[in-house]
């Protein structure tokens, strides 16, 4: 499969740079924001695990979690390189790129988010990198690092909480184009709290994968855990939802029989079976069903971040979109690479802990003061 | 004092000679099939609606609070105290957040280009600044495009108005949607048909605006609090070691 496809996105990436976006997209003058930025909302959400592990592990000193929080880091990681090569390749001007770090103005979000996206890819590279010197057993760079990792983590959850609301404040300036089932001022607040189910589903899903690769996996209770987590995420954030559309008097426009009706319903069934699945014990307690609702969460969510991108901004342009071929070879490749990325990095890096290599990690750590006794 | 242009559609006979004047003024090429073309784009800044013998012109707005500058991350677009809203290329990296968050739909993108440059009227900026009018309304032959304070256009509009309230719909466009434009526009057939949406006074910015105002607050109370909590969590574990291991630790856990 990778055979076909690595191949086809590179031809896809050389097509866009050399003939432009118009060519290699089908985007408009009307339709000017399409299937790539879906993409970046969907990969940035992802990273939401990351920061959420990071506080509980570092500031609440909850040592519990500390085996998952490898696994989420990276997984942000990746998420925001993600964001960041197809933003680079969705700009008009890539070469340009760097203008924010120069050029100001506060008043947009976008300088806000990309601001937030140069620092947090850092935190999350200093969070990650541990990982990195502990394989290679240097252990002066990472006792400076553990020195520091306190600023860096409240850092991070700063800069995220910032990010995963700004990139739904994007919307906010456009109360008139985008279709009122989507557009709401809590748009920011359902950014965020999604991107925190996005992470923890994720985190249930990669470790099922790595379990089945490598034998390596999180303890299955810690990711039941995960599961009712999840559950309760995940009904906070439709309750607010379904209030939001209640308040605001726009839910009779499901009885339109029209194409953003049904994404929408889509959308909901996607995240409301999984919600229910996840509070009842014979799913959170079996692999295979925790499993299963973790993907559908994940389908959910890429789903509602389509729907803002694209579905919901279809009807005020007066064009139909459709991705073109080279959009989806570009975007569904550089997902491919994030997988092989982690992939790789389960396989060589200490990331899961892994019957042996778990106890061997654990040593060399240099875990915080109370956390040596909290070992397995 | 700021610029702008009054545009009062029942002067209008089509002759399109704006067209050409912004045309020739851009540096673009301008020919029948040009003429022939009914929506701005990257190489027609400003378009002459026909519909049923009635006209509508169609250019940037160049808004008193322009949402396009206040998007731009780079500050590429921006208003100008003279009026017009301008676009500073080398700075553009081409996000195109400006095309998504404009409620006129405005600024157009050269999508045929590898290196592309957003592109929009610009309300002939350097003409402005030097206190002449633009080149659509030097061009005018019948007065339906003037340029001048925009002040005086108001007042002006307010005149026609009251003067022959029969030959308007009774608004001038403009003069408060999104919080202001620099062009004003007079019509006798309802804004709306010609696609110019009926918009409150508020500007755009402020909607994102407001929730950009709450990161100072978030920044501060989110340092405090997480180095507290964790202050606090440190302190009980560093406790709990002293008084003996093991025990602190189980109690965290439950």
């Amino acid at each position: 499969m990778l055979w076909i496809l690595f191949p086809l996105g590179f031809y896809a990436l050389m097509f866009r740079f050399i003939r432009g976006l118009g060519a290699s997209t089908a985007l408009t003058d009307a339709f000017p924001w399409g299937l790539w930025v879906g993409f970046k909302l969907f990969a940035v959400a992802l990273a939401g695990g990351g920061f959420t592990l990071a506080a509980v592990v570092y500031i609440f000193n909850i040592a519990r979690y500390r085996p998952i929080l490898r696994p989420m880091v990276l997984t942000a990681f990746l998420g925001y390189s993600m964001f960041i090569s197809s933003l680079i390749i969705d700009l008009g001007r890539p070469y340009r790129v760097w203008h924010p770090v120069v050029m100001w103005n506060p008043h947009s979000v976008m300088f806000e988010i990309a601001w937030c996206v140069m620092l947090y890819t850092t935190v999350l590279f200093l969070e990650f990198v541990p990982a990195v010197f502990e394989r290679l057993g240097w252990e002066r760079p990472q006792r400076w690092l553990h020195a520091a990792m306190i600023p860096i983590v409240i850092a991070g959850v700063i800069l995220s909480t910032l990010h995963q609301s700004s990139l739904g404040s994007l919307y906010l300036i456009v109360p008139e184009k985008l279709y009122p089932l989507w557009y709401s001022p809590l748009e920011p607040v359902f950014f965020f709290t999604s991107s925190l189910c996005a992470g923890l589903a994720m985190t249930i899903f990669e470790s099922w994968h790595s379990s089945r690769s490598f034998g390596k996996q999180l303890d299955f209770p810690l990711l039941s855990g995960l599961g009712r987590v999840l559950a309760v995420v995940l009904s906070l954030y439709l309750t607010v939802r379904t209030l939001d559309l209640v308040h605001r008097g726009v839910l009779g426009l499901l009885r339109q029989p029209r194409t953003e009706t049904y994404m929408f319903l889509l959308e909901g069934a996607l995240l409301f079976v999984p919600m229910f699945l996840l509070f009842r014990p014979r799913v959170h307690n079996n692999p295979t069903w925790l499993y299963f609702s973790s993907v559908l969460v994940l389908l959910g969510l890429v789903t509602n971040r389509m729907n803002v991108a694209i579905t919901g901004m279809q009807a005020s342009s007066g064009t139909y979109y459709f991705p073109k071929w080279s959009e989806f070879a570009i975007t569904l490749s550089l997902v491919a690479l994030a997988f092989s990325l982690f992939w790789l990095a389960a396989k060589y890096l200490p990331i899961f802990p892994a019957s042996a290599h778990g106890k061997a990690s654990s040593a060399t750590k240099e875990p915080l003061p109370e956390l040596v006794h909290a070992g397995p | 004092m700021s610029r702008g242009l009054l545009y009062d559609a029942t002067l209008c006979i089509g002759c399109k000679q704006c067209e050409q004047a912004c045309a020739e003024e851009n540096g673009l090429r301008y020919d029948e099939s040009t003429a022939a073309e009914a929506v701005q784009s990257d190489h027609k800044y400003t378009v002459v609606l026909t519909k049923n013998d009635k006209f509508m012109r169609r250019l940037c707005m160049n808004c008193e609070d322009p949402s396009c500058a206040s998007v731009c991350p780079v500050g590429a677009l921006r208003k100008t105290a003279a009026g017009p809203v301008i676009y500073e290329a080398d700075r553009c990296m081409g996000c195109r957040y400006c095309m998504l968050a404009c409620p006129f739909n405005v600024p157009k993108y050269e999508w045929g280009k590898a290196l592309p440059k957003v592109r929009k009227c610009t309300m002939c900026p350097q003409r402005v600044q030097a206190g002449r009018p633009t080149a659509c309304a030097e061009v005018c032959p019948t007065g339906a495009t003037i340029s001048g304070e925009r002040e005086d256009l108001i007042a002006e509009a307010k005149k026609r108005l009251r003067e022959n309230p029969g030959n308007y719909v009774n608004r001038i466009y403009g003069l408060n949607e999104v919080g202001g434009t620099a062009v004003l526009l007079l019509s006798s057939v309802p804004f709306e048909e010609w696609g110019y949406p009926a918009f409150g006074a508020e500007p755009m910015p402020m909607l994102t605006y407001r929730a950009l105002s709450h990161i100072p607050d978030l920044v501060t109370v989110g340092t405090v609090l997480l180095g507290g909590i964790w202050w606090i969590t440190n302190r009980r574990s560093e406790v709990a070691m002293a008084e003996g291991p093991k025990n602190g630790e189980d109690r965290e856990e439950e």
